[in-house]
C-alpha cells in the first residue's frame, strides 16, 4: 500500500510531466490511483490538461531562439547607428 | 498617469513572441511572419524619438505592427492584380443535373468563426503568459509551445531538472487561473 501512496506534491509533479508525456507506465498508474481519492489534485488536473489542449490547438506560435538572437543583432547593430 | 518609457534593448525578451503570434495568425506564414516582427522593431527604433509614453512600448509595437501587416496584403495585392473572388453556382450546360446542395459548405468543416475564435485565443494565451515573471514566462514558452528537451533548456538557462518542473507548476497554476477568468 505504501508503495502506490503518494502526496499531492508528488502527484502534481507526475501531472505536470505527463502534459509533456514524460511520465512512466508506473508514475501514471500511481497518479490515477491517488486522483481516486484526491479532490483537489482531479481539479488541478483537469485543468492541466484542458491548458495542454488549448495549447496544442496549434494557434499557439513562438519565435525559436535562433531567430530571436538574429533579431536581437539586427537590433544592436540600429541601435549602435543610432548613437 | 505614470508615463511610460522606451527601452528597445528588451524588445525581444518581452515583445518577440507577442508580436510574432500576433502576426502569424493574420498572414499565416513563418517567414512572413518573423519578417513583419523584425520591421516592426527597425520601424520603432527610426521612429523612438515619436514615442510620447501615452501608451504602452507593446501597444505601440503592436499599432506599428498592425500597419506593416496592412503594408504587406497591399503588397501581394498589387502583385497578384487584385484578389478577386470569383463565384458561379451554374457554369453551364455541362454542369446540369448537378445540385446547389453539393456546393453547401461541410457544416462540419471549420466555420469562420472557429477558426477567428481560434486565432483570439492565440492572443489570449499570450496575454496571459505576458502576466508571469519573466523567467517562468521563458521556460514555460520554451518547454511547451517550442518543445523544447527539458536537458536543453536545463542547459540555455542553467538550472536543474527539478529546478525547470518547480517553474513550470508555477507557470501552469498561474495560466490556468488566467484562463480560467479570461477564456473559459
Amino acid at each position: 500500500m505504501s508503495k502506490i501512496n503518494f502526496n499531492c506534491n508528488e502527484a502534481n509533479h507526475v501531472c505536470d510531466k505527463n502534459q509533456y508525456r514524460e511520465a512512466s507506465l508506473w508514475e501514471k498508474i500511481k497518479l490515477n490511483f491517488h486522483l481516486i481519492y484526491c479532490r483537489a489534485c482531479r481539479k488541478y488536473s483537469s485543468r492541466n490538461v484542458k491548458l495542454t489542449k488549448l495549447i496544442n490547438s496549434k494557434n499557439v506560435h513562438a519565435l525559436d531562439e535562433d531567430c530571436k538572437k538574429q533579431l536581437q543583432r539586427t537590433i544592436n547593430k540600429e541601435l549602435a547607428k543610432q548613437q | 498617469m505614470a508615463k511610460h518609457v522606451i527601452d528597445p534593448n528588451n524588445w525581444i525578451k518581452l515583445y518577440a513572441d507577442y508580436l510574432y503570434n500576433y502576426t502569424i495568425t493574420r498572414v499565416n506564414d513563418k517567414v512572413i511572419a518573423q519578417d513583419l516582427v523584425s520591421e516592426t522593431f527597425l520601424a520603432g527604433l527610426k521612429s523612438m524619438a515619436n514615442f510620447k509614453g501615452e501608451a504602452s512600448e507593446r501597444t505601440w509595437l503592436i499599432s506599428i505592427l498592425k500597419r506593416k501587416i496592412i503594408d504587406h496584403y497591399r503588397k501581394i495585392n498589387s502583385i497578384k492584380g487584385k484578389a478577386e473572388v470569383r463565384m458561379s453556382f451554374n457554369t453551364g450546360n455541362e454542369d446540369e443535373g448537378d445540385w446547389i446542395e453539393e456546393r453547401v459548405a461541410d457544416p462540419f468543416d471549420k466555420t469562420a468563426e472557429d477558426t477567428l475564435e481560434n486565432s483570439e485565443l492565440g492572443d489570449a494565451i499570450y496575454n496571459c503568459i505576458g502576466k508571469l515573471p519573466q523567467k517562468q514566462a521563458d521556460v514555460f514558452k520554451m518547454k511547451t509551445i517550442l518543445g523544447y528537451e527539458t536537458e536543453t533548456i536545463c542547459n540555455e538557462l542553467n538550472i536543474t531538472a527539478s529546478n525547470l518542473w518547480v517553474i513550470i507548476h508555477r507557470a501552469r497554476t498561474s495560466l490556468a487561473e488566467c484562463l480560467e477568468k479570461n477564456w473559459f
